[in-house]
Order: C-alpha cells, then structure tokens, then sequence
C-alpha cells in the first residue's frame, strides 16, 4: 500500500530540487534546444551567412541512404554491446555469488575496469587486437584466422563491440551481483526442496527474481551503447575502415566538427536524441510492467 | 508415510563450532514431533540436516528405511515450511504450489487436481491467481503449507513457521496445523522455541540445549516430570520455581538464610528444588510436605488467576506462586508457601539432573 504524504510547504520542494534542476537544465535541456534549433538553420563553416531553412536538414539526412545504413548499424552494435556487456557479467556474478573465501578480492578485481576511460580501453584492446603485434591477434593468425581489423569491417565491428562492452561487464557485475544477494537464501532452498536442479533454479526461480535488474541495466546499456561508446570508436577506429564501425553518434561528431556541416550535424543529434527518448518510453512502457512482481 | 530416525547425528560448521553434538531420536510414523529449545540451540540446524540443506558431519539420517545423509533435497520425498514461507514472489498462487509437482513431471491434470484440493482444504480457493504479495501474513502461511502438502511427501519439516504472525493468528494457524496434520497422517518435525506451541502441537517433544537433547516425551511427561532444571524452567509458563536448598545431616531441607522448607531427602551435597508456580499454595494444605514461611513481594492479578511473587524465608529467593481469582495481600504480608509431595522436583546442584 503506498500512501502520499501531503507537506504544507510550497517552497522548499523546489528549492531542495533546485541544485539538481539547474545541472539539468545547463547540462541537458539548454544544448538539447539549442540542437533543436541549429537543427533548423543553414550556415556556412565559419558561421558568416546563417539562413532558416525549416525541415529541410532533416529531410536531406532521412533521405541520405548512408545514413539508414548508420542508424541500422547503430540499432546492430547496440544489441550486440548489450548481450556481450549482460551476459558475462552474470555469469560472473553467479560465480562471485559462490565464492566463500576471499570474495571482496574477486569483487574488486572484476569491478576494476569499470574504472578505465573509454579511450583508455580503447588504447588497451586495438594494442590486444593490433594485427601484426597484438597479444590476441597474434595466436588468432596461428590457428588460420585473418584477423585484420583495419582491413575487415567485420573485424572492427568485433573489436568496437568487444571493447565497448568490456567496461561495462564490470558495472553489470555490480549489479547483478547485488541483484543475486537479495534474493532470500530460503528461496533456493525451497526450489531444491521442490525439486528443482542447478539448472531449473536458475530458469525458473533466478533469473526471473532478477528481471527488475536485468531490465535498469537493458535501459542503462543501451544509452551507453547509443552515447558513450564515442571515445572508443574514436580511438580505436574513426568509425572505420570505410564506414563500417560508424555509429550515430560518431557521425553526428564527424558531420558537425570534421565536415563542418552544423546544420545536418545538429538534425543528426536530434534525431539521435528522439530514437533514444522512444527506447527508452518503450521499455519503461511494456516491459517494466512484466518485469517487476 | 514413514518414521524418520536419527543416530548420532553431529553437525561441525566450517569454522569449528559444533552447532549438533551427537543426536538420536525415532520419530514413529505419523507422528508430531516438536524440536524446541532456546535461540541457538541447534534445533534448526537439526531439522535442515534432516532436510539436506546442510551436510551430516557423521551420524545417520533415515527416512522410513533409506539412509538419506547422501541424498539431495529433492530426493528425500520431504516438504518444508520455512519462517519467512519462501514463497516464491512470481509466481501466483497456483503456480507456487504446482512448482514442485511440475519439477517432478506430474502431468498437468494431476497437478491442477492436488492444487484444487489442497487449496480446499486450506481454504484458499480464491487467492489461486493472486501474487504472494497481494496475501495476508495468513494466508501467506497457507500457501507455504499448500506448496507442502501437494507433494504428499513422507515427511514435513515446519522451522518456526508461526513466528512472523500476530498472536491471534499464531493461536488460530497453530490448531489449525495440528487438525491438518491429524487428517492427513503425515510424520512431522517441527521447529519452534515458543514452550506452549511446543505443548499444544506435539505428539512427541524433543527439548534441546547447547546441541543436545535434554528430554525426549510426550509434552505431559515432560511437564510433568522434567529430567533437568533447563527443561523444568523452559517448560510451562510462569516457569518452575528452582532455587538451590542445603541438605543437613538428617537430611532435612534448608535454604541459604536457614530457613527450613519442611521436606527431605536421603541426597549427599547440595540441591536444586523445584516447584511449579501451579502447585504451590497460601491456603491451608493439608498434609502438605512443603511448607515455608515468606513475605509477599507483589501481586499481578490477570483476571482469572493471580500471580503472586513471594519472598521465601527472609532474603529470598523469590517465587512465583499461581492463585485462582483474585488475590490482594499487600506487599509485605507474611504468608506460608505450601505444596504436596507428589509436587517437588528435586535436582542435582552441580549437574542439574533430576535425582
């Protein structure tokens, strides 16, 4: 039963909100309008000559097969950032779940990576992957795999996905080790005493008691894959070879800063922004209602 | 249907602690057998070595004729009822109930029957497709006995499961278990350290303290004829009074201030007497073997019944003597504790046995 407390004061609530507010309003809605309306405007490199021209922008981008391809490309990455950051991690989890002994020292070792800038660890892997030196590559190429991800956009799609996900196993770990530990240990014994193995327990008693976590971190991770994962495209491959890794938000940057084209880039932005709004009323829609019990 | 028995069975802990120090007991077929005892003493433990959760040290656990010591849970044909239900949150109702069935392949019309008549019995026909938090603490207790009772196994294993609801409940959900457990005939051990749970449920009490077993009777033997202080106190509320008294050479009775307390024994060193506050008197008694002056300390009328606190002799110790109706000395007044001989416990002042 949730019951509403009903404070007399019509001040101090916004005032206690105010600090976090104002971050919001600077930080998100003031660049996000401002999106908005470059969105809207034609202007030259060097800002001289700036001309209203509506939807046209929009219009342009939709319209540029290119940039279909981005966004399929992005929605393609996304999905496999989200599997490959998820499902490790839990399984991490379960095994840190059950170590007895020395379990804080697993928990920081796995919690570590999350402490790295993305272009760090996108320094980190292209040195593991780099086709001629690379740790990775190097027996890769023994066992008859050509493994060039400068060459090969499959390649770099591997190598984008695998370092962009690998900084987030640690903050999933986090999470779904805590998600483990609130499940009442009397649960699992009930499921043994019911007959369920090792398995079952996990289907059917588990992984459903951690859907509420699995959902936050489904919204998480797809902002991070959609936002984030910038510095390591950018350290790692420029959105190459060709366009192969080139997600929205890389093109968004590019078109803006490198091709000087403000207008598309801002419409780009905006149209990344209202994809990522959608995302996430869906999920907090349809799924959040099946998942919390 | 089965007895489940227990020889010498000893639980270790990792860490060295000896949680169960060498248990046997036989609990017959379709018996009620309560484990009860203080917080701590091994009691739950007990029952999860019977139920698998935790491995045996050494010992053996036997269910009807298997040794089960090596036996997962799910293979002991056992049920458990935990404190906090353990109900599984989503799941509904039905499906709470139909899990154990349905891991063990039961077909679906079996299943959907066994729910049906479980849920009949327990009377919650209309919660089957509510969510265990959409339940009452009560109902909630119904459905963690449902889940139990469908699987119709050989035994049930209950850890304290009346202890999270109110009193009234308790009182009511406690008859209604012993009712069930009648009807259905299913061998069962249950965990409690509420005293009057224990003396209402059972067939068959197993008192413990500190891993071992002090007394194993029906619950009016053990009242009735407790084997140690730990039992005469723990059994019965108000407790048995005990309070130590000095043998002389001709073997009369004296408490520390000198005071004689009339009765006797042919025992060497020391005792303990104890005596149940229901037997004890103010009121002439004839023929009484007890008898010892005091001093009324205070007086707690509780309507039916009076309890009266007493000093005996002159600096104690203090008892607690239970009257009928109401009783209004004022503090101070001196009274004469009496009791008949078929009322005195005597035990043992070092060892606490009864003697």
């Amino acid at each position: 039963m949730e019951r509403k407390v009903v404070y007399p004061h019509l001040v101090l609530p916004y005032l206690l909100l105010a600090p976090q507010l104002i971050i919001i309003a600077i930080f998100f809605y003031l660049p996000a309008g401002q999106a908005v309306w470059m969105s809207t405007l034609l202007q030259d490199p060097l800002g001289l000559s700036v001309r209203f021209v509506g939807l046209e922008n929009f219009e342009i981008v939709l319209s540029d097969p290119a940039y279909r391809e981005t966004i399929a490309r992005t929605f393609l990455f996304s999905i496999l950032v989200v599997v490959v950051a998820l499902v490790p991690a839990l399984f991490l989890a379960i095994m840190a779940d059950r170590v007895v002994r020395g379990a804080s020292i697993y928990k920081t070792i796995l919690i570590i990576p999350y402490a790295i800038a993305p272009a760090v660890a996108g320094a980190l892997f292209l040195f593991l992957f780099a086709p001629s030196i690379g740790v990775i590559s190097w027996p890769l190429r023994f066992v008859g795999v050509d493994w060039n991800p400068r060459i090969d956009g499959l390649d770099a799609m591997i190598l984008v996905v695998l370092s962009s996900a690998w900084k987030q196993i640690a903050y999933n770990f986090l999470f779904f080790l805590a998600g483990l530990q609130s499940i009442p240990k009397s649960l699992i014994e009930a499921a043994k005493i019911d007959g369920a193995n090792a398995k079952r327990q996990f289907w059917t008693i588990v992984l459903p008691l951690l859907a509420p976590t699995t959902f936050f971190l489904i919204v998480v991770n797809v902002t991070y894959a959609f936002f984030e994962t910038f510095g390591v495209i950018h350290s790692m491959t420029q959105g190459g070879p060709g366009k192969s890794t080139e997600i929205m938000i890389y093109k968004v940057w590019y078109d803006g800063f490198i091709a000087q084209d403000i207008g598309r880039s801002a419409a780009q932005s905006v149209i990344l922004m209202v994809i990522v709004v959608a995302l996430t009323v869906v999920q907090f829609r349809y799924i959040d209602r099946k998942v919390h019990y | 249907m089965a007895e489940v028995r227990l020889n010498g069975v000893r639980k270790v802990y990792a860490g060295g602690v000896e949680a169960v120090k060498g248990v046997s007991f036989t609990v017959p077929d379709k018996t009620f057998c309560v484990l009860v005892g203080p917080s701590g003493c091994g009691k739950s433990t007990l029952l999860r070595l019977v139920a698998g959760l935790e491995t045996i040290t050494s010992g053996d656990v036997l269910i009807g004729d298997d040794r089960v010591n090596d036996k997962d849970p799910s293979d002991r044909d056992i049920a458990m009822v935990f404190q906090n239900y353990a109900l599984y949150p989503h799941m509904s109702v039905y499906e709470n109930m139909a899990y154990g069935l349905k891991n063990r392949g039961t077909s679906k019309a079996d299943i959907d029957k066994r729910v049906k008549e479980a849920a009949k019995i327990l009377a919650i026909e209309g919660f089957l497709n509510r969510k265990p938090r959409q339940l009452s603490g009560g109902q909630r207790q119904r459905v963690a006995m449902g889940r139990a009772i469908v699987r119709q196994p050989k035994a049930f294993l209950f850890d304290e499961p009346l202890s999270n609801l109110d009193a009234k409940l308790r009182v009511q959900m406690r008859v209604e278990i012993r009712k069930l457990q009648r009807n259905l005939g299913v061998t069962s051990i249950y965990v409690t350290h509420d005293q009057l749970e224990a003396m209402t449920l059972g067939d068959m009490l197993v008192v413990m303290n500190g891993g071992v077993i002090e007394q194993i009777g029906s619950p009016l033997e053990v009242y009735a004829d407790p084997a140690s202080t730990f039992v005469a106190t723990f059994i019965g509320s108000p407790p048995m009074n005990v309070f130590p008294v000095s043998v002389d050479g001709a073997g009369i009775l004296s408490l520390a201030d000198g005071t004689r307390v009339g009765a006797t024994s042919d025992h060497k060193g020391d005792l303990l007497l104890g005596l149940r506050p229901e037997n004890l008197t103010i009121d002439d008694l004839p023929g009484a073997t007890f008898v010892a002056t005091g001093r009324v300390a205070l007086m707690e009328p509780l309507g039916a019944e009076t309890l009266a606190y007493i000093t005996l002799g002159t600096s104690g110790p203090e008892i607690i003597v239970r009257l009928q109706g109401h009783a209004t000395q004022p503090p101070g007044t001196p009274v004469t504790v009496r009791a008949a001989a078929s009322a005195i416990h005597r035990f043992d002042a070092k060892t606490g046995r009864k003697v």
